[in-house]
């Protein structure tokens, strides 16, 4: 073969052409061979024919050859594209496994910042972005008044208005509903053993067909189930059934002894799906163990009970569901026997999206709390920018080198942003394995009253989300000193002979002022988890108008049955003043009393009384919070009481008594004092003895309307919790009370003895729960901060240890050296909080709603943010300024 | 009888690796050499070595470089690469082992009967 010839090395000068290489091959054959057979003879026509058709299919090899130069083409691309980015990855890992430190703190980092993305990414999926866990659930709604201050019984409907908005609406499906005025551990499962504890609830009979919960094992109820004198009934929630029946697969059939007040035997029919949890969407922070139907017969005279669901018809819009609400509202009667009750739900049956009304509340909270976790990605980001551009300064000549050797400056940019997505791969790693185990850790926090905690898991939308964010952030730290490390003069920098000399003061300000974006996130976050601290601290100092430490609280079973309501309250006096005096008998114990209903739960209303002798314009008087409770209940509970408390001789027999709180005395006798005043309840008469402090109802933080107390051996309570105040730490006396409670009644649960100050702490649970996560957050912040100011000072000090050594020489002191360099930190630090400050004022308005008796522009909390900030870069200057204050002048000027 | 051959399946593949062997070539210098060293005995319609080439080459049997020819032309010449060796030496291989046993039963003399019988 013949060398090559000149031209034929620029023949692919413009790109591989294989048509036309398959095109001059054949050429040449046909040429040659034409050539050939007129050497022989041939005439060139002839000739030329005669190679033709001894050559044989000239097109359809011409296909084939141009097909396989293109499948050539292909791979050859692909295999130069791979080999490449295969060599620049082999290069990363080296690189990196050298720089080993930078690698760890690097991943160590985006693990933490990652890990909290996606750990916050899948609350916010859960409770915000995903659907709720029924089918067709946005067609499911929550039917409740607007919101009003009293309490649960303003929040429900009547059986007879229930019956008549259900066949009266025109753009529901269906309704259901269920009853609202459940409590915990309601009922009593006896099977071997002592009776255990369970919470039981009545729903309509249609409730988990309008949900759309199918059984996972059973049936649901049937219509006649629902019917006053239906078969006794049961529905298992699925963890009940997996808990206490140990998963039985044969348990639907079977007969179960639960009960209330009256034992009786119930047919299991079913089980729930485990994926149905009533409480993680109705009632965040409880579970329910067992279902049954509520006979709405028996219920048309309790007044307003059950909550209202219902599910739209396909396309009809919650706009179209209200207007047709307010159209029937007016012919709607809380009870039908009483024709002046007809229109008294006007302007109270208000649709709203059910997902709204689970996780409406929570929406801003959650968005700061998104925000918050944004902000520490934007820290890292820029820590690891700051760290990349240090390193790549300190390989300036490194680049420079390659650069020199003919590497583009993308494929130096390409370098550094593999570097970066790399180390940001390897961080999400870690960081999806940190945020599964925090999640994991946060879904069995049963106790904390947050909706569809239960629900929570990283799912194809946080795995995409967290692709995102992986890009997003190595983008970020790579892309920038890609750019800066691409624009140097590699000339310049191979001349110098120090290592990494000549990247000069643009270099240095670029640093300084990521570092300064560094504080200035840092400082936001800071603000605001001050400001969520400082109102948290608010609310724990809320007068709760009881004292829940050293009290306990245990659920009392008693039998008061009696064929008449005297006997009855008789027999309950009995039981009650027994309980309470062997109680308080005990060593320790301070005071105990009883009450049906204990504050921050569920709560309950019955009419208006009025006070007597007065007139108020209809709708003016309140309908009081009631609670029946027995002597004692107040000194147990820590509440103050002016005048006198109930006592075991306020029975039938004797004068009708109530105790008020203050608000409703300042209703009805403002500017009197209540004690010894008539409250009238229709004919009547109810003798005020005593004014008590307000206890908070619905929640810590909002005031609570008027509250009246009877006395339990006068009204017939709805329960019993007994409330025990001891000396001793609570959880000591569990055994002993229990022990008494059993020896009086054997049929006593071993119910969960409850210290008061769990009752709060579940009230304030999601105010903590964020609390705690933005400071979490913001602590992470500010440490990245301070790595980041540390990192700058300290690599500017080394930069300038010739300069340091020349002013020393010349006369200055260790003192002032060091001097500069902590005010050369703080002049960053302070130009970080007045930008951090000024954006934290600008966007107060997006966290004012989240405080609790705190200002948004809140002077203290600024002022003690604002100083961590300067300590933290104080501490973080400082170990650089020592150094270069121990700069040897002489050893600093012998270098180079 | 008609002494031009048909070519057995795969055959090809083997002589073109084979015309290789002594040195690059260029499609055309490969079908003379073929139709010389079997004495014009077999047939190649010329055309079809095309496909063949590129088949090997493709498959890193064989690799291309443009260069001049004889009659200074641009050519394309094919080479064997270390592959394409390795393989040549195993389709002789094969080739040798199968012609030996085919030439074997053609050249065989009538067995004894009870030989058959065994």
């Amino acid at each position: 073969m013949i060398p090559t010839p000149m031209w034929r090395r620029y023949a692919r000068f413009f790109g591989a052409d294989p048509a036309a290489d398959v095109e001059d091959e054949l050429r040449f054959h046909l040429e040659t061979k034409t050539e050939e057979l007129i050497a022989q003879g041939w005439q060139p026509d002839e000739a030329r024919k005669e190679a033709e058709r001894q050559f044989g299919d000239l097109s359809t090899i011409r296909k084939v050859g141009r097909a396989f130069g293109q499948k050539d083409e292909k791979r050859k691309h692909s295999r130069d594209y791979w080999s490449d980015a295969r060599q620049d990855l082999r290069y990363t890992f080296r690189i990196l496994l050298r720089d080993r430190g930078f690698a760890v703190i690097s991943v160590f980092i985006l693990a933490l910042a990652i890990g909290a993305n996606i750990a916050v990414f899948s609350v916010v999926n859960s409770l915000l972005l995903r659907p709720l866990p029924f089918p067709e659930s946005d067609r499911l709604v929550w039917i409740a008044p607007p919101p009003s201050e009293c309490g649960l019984s303003c929040a429900t409907y009547s059986a007879d208005a229930y019956d008549e908005f259900r066949a009266g609406n025109r753009t529901f499906q269906d309704v259901t509903g269920y009853f609202a005025f459940s409590t915990a551990d309601n009922l009593r499962l006896r099977g071997h053993g002592d009776p255990i504890p369970v919470t039981g609830l009545d729903v309509i009979g249609n409730f988990f067909q309008v949900l759309g919960v199918q059984p996972a094992m059973g049936r649901l109820f049937t219509a006649d189930e629902g019917r006053n004198g239906g078969r006794p009934v049961v529905l298992l929630s699925n963890a009940f059934w997996r808990r206490q029946f140990a998963a039985d697969s044969n348990i639907v059939g079977k007969a179960i002894s639960l009960s209330g007040q009256a034992g009786e035997l119930v047919t299991v029919v079913g089980v729930l799906p485990a994926s149905f949890d009533f409480g993680a969407v109705f009632a965040p922070g409880t579970k329910v163990d067992v279902f049954t139907p509520l006979y709405l017969d028996q219920a048309r005279n309790w007044g307003n009970i059950v909550t209202l669901v219902g599910r739209l018809k396909p396309h009809v819009t919650i706009a179209q569901a209200l207007d047709d609400a307010n159209r029937i509202a007016p012919d709607i009667y809380f009870n039908v026997k009483y024709p002046e009750t007809k229109g008294r739900y006007k302007g109270n049956l208000i649709p709203v999206a059910l997902k709204d009304h689970v996780t409406g509340a929570l929406r801003r909270s959650l968005i700061i709390l998104w925000s918050a976790v944004g902000l520490i990605l934007l820290i890292a980001g820029v820590n690891l920018s700051n760290l990349m551009l240090a390193r790549s300064a300190a390989r300036a000549k490194e680049f420079a080198i390659r650069g020199a050797l003919g590497a583009s400056r993308s494929r130096v940019v390409r370098q550094l942003l593999i570097e970066s997505l790399v180390l940001s791969s390897a961080g999400a790693v870690l960081g999806v394995a940190l945020a599964a185990t925090l999640l994991k850790w946060l879904s069995h926090q049963g106790s904390l009253a947050l909706p569809l905690l239960s629900t929570l898991q990283i799912d194809s939308h946080a795995a995409g989300w967290t692709v995102l964010i992986v890009t997003f952030t190595a983008l970020l730290f790579g892309f920038l000193p890609g750019l800066r490390m691409s624009r140097i003069n590699h000339q310049e920098v191979l001349k110098d002979s120090g290592q990494g000399a000549g990247l000069g003061r643009t270099h240095d300000r670029l640093r300084s002022i990521l570092v300064v974006s560094e504080i200035a996130l840092a400082c936001v976050l800071l603000i605001t988890a001050g400001l969520l601290l400082r109102s948290f601290l608010k609310v724990l100092d809320v007068d709760l108008g009881f004292r829940p430490d050293s009290a306990a609280s245990i659920k009392l079973d008693y039998e008061d049955s009696a064929p008449t309501s005297e006997a009855a309250a008789a027999k309950r006096g009995a039981i009650f003043q027994q309980v309470i005096a062997q109680i308080s008998a005990l060593p320790g114990v301070e005071a105990a009393g009883i009450a049906d209903y204990l504050p921050l739960g569920p709560n309950r209303q019955w009419d208006e009384p009025a006070p007597q002798g007065k007139t108020f314009a209809p709708g003016t008087l309140p309908a009081p919070l009631v609670y029946v409770v027995s002597p004692g209940f107040f000194r147990a509970m820590g509440i103050q009481l002016q005048g006198r408390d109930f006592t075991w001789a306020d029975n039938l027999q004797s004068q009708r008594v109530v105790l008020i709180n203050q608000s409703a005395a300042r209703v009805y006798w403002p500017g009197e004092s209540a004690v010894g005043k008539i409250l009238m309840r229709g004919n009547e008469a109810d003798h005020v003895i005593g004014v008590v402090d307000d206890v908070r109802e619905e929640n810590v933080e909002s005031a609570t309307g008027s509250q009246i107390y009877y006395p339990a051996t006068q009204q017939n309570p709805a329960g019993a919790q007994l409330v025990i105040r001891t000396s001793l730490p609570p959880a000591s006396l569990a055994t002993s009370v229990l022990h008494i409670l059993r020896a009086l009644n054997p049929r006593q649960p071993a119910a969960e003895f409850r210290p008061l100050r769990t009752i709060v702490d579940r009230a304030v649970s999601p105010r903590r729960f964020f609390m705690m996560l933005v400071g979490a957050f913001a602590s992470l912040g500010i440490l990245l901060a301070a790595l980041g100011i540390y990192g700058v000072i300290s690599y500017s000090v080394t930069q300038k240890t010739q300069e340091i050594g020349v002013r020393m020489a010349l006369g200055a002191s260790s003192g002032r050296v060091q001097r500069d360099v902590i005010l050369n930190t703080l002049r960053l630090a302070a130009i970080g909080i007045l930008v951090g400050t000024s954006v934290s004022i600008a966007s107060s308005h997006l966290i004012a709603s989240l405080l609790f008796g705190t200002s948004p522009w809140d002077m203290a909390t600024y002022t003690a943010m604002m100083s961590a900030i300067i300590a933290v870069a104080l501490m973080s200057g400082y170990l650089p300024a020592r150094r270069a204050s121990r700069v040897d002048p002489l050893a600093a000027l012998r270098v180079q | 009888m008609d002494t031009k051959l048909e070519f057995l399946r795969g055959t090809l593949d083997v002589l073109i690796l084979k015309a290789l062997v002594w040195g690059p070539l260029h499609g055309y210098a490969i079908t003379s050499l073929i139709r010389g060293h079997s004495d014009n005995a077999l047939l190649l319609e010329e055309g079809t070595l095309y496909p063949a080439l590129w088949r090997l080459q493709s498959k890193g049997l064989l690799a291309a470089e443009w260069g001049l020819s004889e009659n200074n032309r641009k050519a394309k010449f094919y080479r064997l690469t270390s592959e394409g060796r390795r393989q040549l030496y195993q389709e002789i291989k094969i080739w040798e082992a199968y012609a030996t046993a085919v030439a074997k039963v053609l050249s065989a003399k009538e067995p004894s009967l009870s030989e058959v019988a065994k």
